[in-house]
């Protein structure tokens, strides 16, 4: 059945050859009366084939909004996209007709949302929503659907008898399952996964993730893990975008960022986790808060909280500095020769 | 959910009792009695037979006794002035009441839940604000006036609709439907917007975009089917009262309803009609009620499991893959 349905996908669009998302110089803002919200700012994401990317990054720093774009489902108003394209599987998503988006929505691109209990409709049964993704896009029969419906169900790890229940029935990590297996059931090509384990607690959470990388060898989905958890990031991805007020300020494969720290910040994000050998050790958290996202400085948003901030930093526009083909970061500090962060040098 | 039927069915008789003793205490309150309205010339003795045939002759509390001893016979009394059985009058006036309300209330709902959608899914914009207003226009109209105005206009200047009676079929109704109906659409149009403006901001919505189901139905299903909790509320609030005769229409429009019914019998102290229809009315008032408490199971399945009292669920079997994740049996007795 699996097999079978991968081969109508094929069919249905033309192969791509390489990337499944792109996204180049995406601008979101939140416009109200008053200000104006810089949500995210000139971010660019390539993502190949079968590539799970973590993005990082503290509350508020743009993760779910550019997940949000990409699915072009950003609440308008307040939200505008003030610039930048993205192509989902070689399609123009921001430019799509409302038809062919639909189309795109749940086949192409998926989406695993924060909060399972808030993100199931309370009034059909599970069985019923999942079925109904699979009813719009396959254009198969009711009774084909619930069969599908079923075996997604059972997938996730949840009886298949059990899909004539309605939201109120289940546990927040059966509830996320069932987001989940919403999100899988027509077999997108991207995944975009918004902290889907952070409701949960650890043991829920350990299986959630066993199953999303089992699911990601068997149909070889391209994903976007949206998180703030360093240890989930190691566990599964490829490659980690470190976002900060909006902004990609370090980008790179999985073993550049955590054994090559070049971003303060990202540097800041691992002194943050508490150290399990040394419990004596102190935290050692990032001084101050986040910058007011209406107020967003010229130069690096970074630079107030930043221990190696120079006063130029926060006037001038930040170049991306790239230290391999695959590696940058947003910090003019590497203009000077012989810059060095402590991580690195440790 | 049968329980819980027989339950409300039973809830029936204080009801009953509660609305007669006060009705038949206030008819008594009131000054002079039927008999004396249809003993004008009749002789001293005939007029104290009278009395004594209809308890009048003895204290309140024992033609009280007496009416909830014929009740609980079934019987709803004979109307001093009509001579008839209360039951065959109240039978005789209810279609009237029927059709006006029914008309009203389908006029109501057909033309402001769309309005009221349309207003929330446009929020702040033209339509929006133009319904509001129309909204509040006719809430602040008296429905006497608005009666009135259109009788003047569409009966007698421009002799388009009669304006009494409702002989001329669906033509009579016209106009009092939509005397009834617009402080009806008003209601139901801020309710509706209110409702959806609360459901259209819910993350389930947005599950539903993002599996790429088209916005109509986003709308007019999955959040529709989520706001009709408050809607079907005044719907059926708004039922009840249209059943009980729409009292000051039906006399503006000399319909021949329940409400007018009422309206004639209080005027010629004729308790047993008054305290009859009450009753009756009451019972129609409760039986909406019940039939919306079992819309809403329908509508909300978190409401079925409530109505079905405790241990009524069915025992699940776990299956083998859930057991091996050891999840489905702590989770199974979340109710």
């Amino acid at each position: 059945m699996i097999e079978k349905r991968q081969d109508m996908n094929a069919s249905r669009a033309p192969a791509v050859e390489g990337n499944i998302l792109e996204v180049r110089d995406l601008t979101v803002h939140f416009v109200t009366e008053d200000e104006t919200v810089q949500a995210v700012s000139n971010i660019s994401i390539t993502l190949k084939k079968g590539e799970i990317l973590g993005l990082v990054g503290e509350t508020g720093a743009g993760k779910t909004t550019t997940a949000l774009a990409i699915l072009n489902l950003v609440p308008v108003p307040p939200g505008v996209v003030k610039s930048g394209s993205i192509r989902v599987c070689g399609k123009d998503v921001l430019n799509a007709p409302v038809r062919e988006l639909e189309q795109i929505r749940g086949s192409d691109v998926s989406m695993i949302f924060q909060d399972p209990m808030t993100s199931l409709n309370p009034v059909f049964t599970v069985g019923d929503q999942i079925a109904e993704s699979v009813m719009m896009h396959d254009k198969c029969s009711k009774a084909e659907a619930w069969e599908r419906a079923e075996e997604m169900l059972e997938l996730v790890g949840i009886p298949r008898e059990r899909a004539y229940e309605y939201p109120h029935q289940f546990s927040g990590g059966m509830k996320q399952r069932v987001v989940i297996a919403i999100a899988l059931s027509c077999n997108p090509k991207l995944l975009l996964a918004d902290e889907p384990t952070t409701a949960l607690d650890v043991t829920i959470q350990a299986q959630v993730l066993d199953l999303m990388c089992d699911l990601k060898e068997k149909f070889d989905t391209s994903m976007i893990f949206i998180t703030h958890d360093l240890g989930i990031i190691a566990e599964i991805c490829d490659r980690v975008a470190v976002m900060y007020a909006g902004r990609i300020i370090e980008e790179g494969t999985l073993e550049e960022i955590f054994n090559h720290t070049k971003h303060p910040y990202t540097e800041g994000l691992f002194n943050s986790l508490p150290n399990i050998e040394d419990r004596t050790a102190k935290l050692r958290p990032i001084p101050g808060l986040m910058p007011d996202p209406t107020k967003l400085p010229k130069g690096c948003a970074f630079a107030p909280r930043c221990p190696y901030a120079r006063p130029e930093c926060i006037e001038t526009p930040q170049e991306p500095k790239y230290f391999s083909d695959t590696h940058f970061a947003l910090c003019s500090a590497y203009s000077e020769p012989g810059f060095r962060i402590d991580r690195e040098e440790v | 959910m049968h329980r819980y039927i027989i339950k409300r069915v039973l809830m029936l008789i204080p009801i009953i009792i509660g609305v007669s003793f006060i009705v038949f205490f206030m008819m008594d309150m009131a000054e002079g009695n039927a008999l004396d309205l249809i003993g004008l010339d009749f002789s001293e003795e005939k007029l104290a037979e009278l009395y004594h045939q209809y308890g009048y002759d003895r204290s309140v509390f024992y033609r009280y006794l007496l009416y909830i001893k014929n009740l609980f016979h079934g019987s709803l009394g004979t109307s001093i002035i009509y001579k008839k059985d209360v039951l065959d009058l109240y039978l005789q006036r209810l279609p009237a009441t029927l059709k006006l309300a029914s008309a009203s209330v389908l006029v109501a709902v057909v033309l402001s839940i769309p309005l009221g959608i349309r207003a929330a899914t446009h929020h702040g914009s033209l339509t929006d604000n133009a319904s509001m207003v129309l909204a509040l226009v006719g809430l602040s109209m008296p429905n006497y006036w608005l009666g009135l105005m259109l009788a003047v206009l569409f009966a007698q200047k421009l002799h388009w609709l009669p304006s009494s009676g409702d002989l001329n079929g669906i033509w009579s109704l016209i106009l009092p439907a939509i005397t009834v109906g617009t402080g009806l659409m008003a209601t139901m149009t801020r309710t509706t917007r209110s409702s959806m403006l609360d459901v259209i901001r819910q993350d389930y919505l947005r599950t539903a975009r993002a599996k790429g189901v088209p916005e109509k139905r986003v709308i007019n299903v999955h959040a529709l089917r989520n706001a009709l909790i408050p809607i079907i509320t005044v719907v059926g609030t708004e039922m009840g009262k249209a059943l009980g005769g729409a009292v000051v229409t039906e006399n503006v429009f000399a319909w021949p309803g329940v409400g007018r019914l009422i309206i004639e019998a209080v005027n010629q102290r004729d308790t047993a009609t008054v305290t009859g229809c009450i009753i009756l009315t009451a019972v129609m008032i409760s039986i909406v009620q019940l039939i919306v408490d079992i819309l809403y199971a329908f509508v909300d399945p978190r409401l079925r499991a409530e109505y079905s009292t405790g241990g009524q669920r069915s025992r699940r079997k776990t299956g083998p893959r859930a057991a091996a994740l050891g999840l489905a049996g702590k989770e199974g007795a979340v109710a």
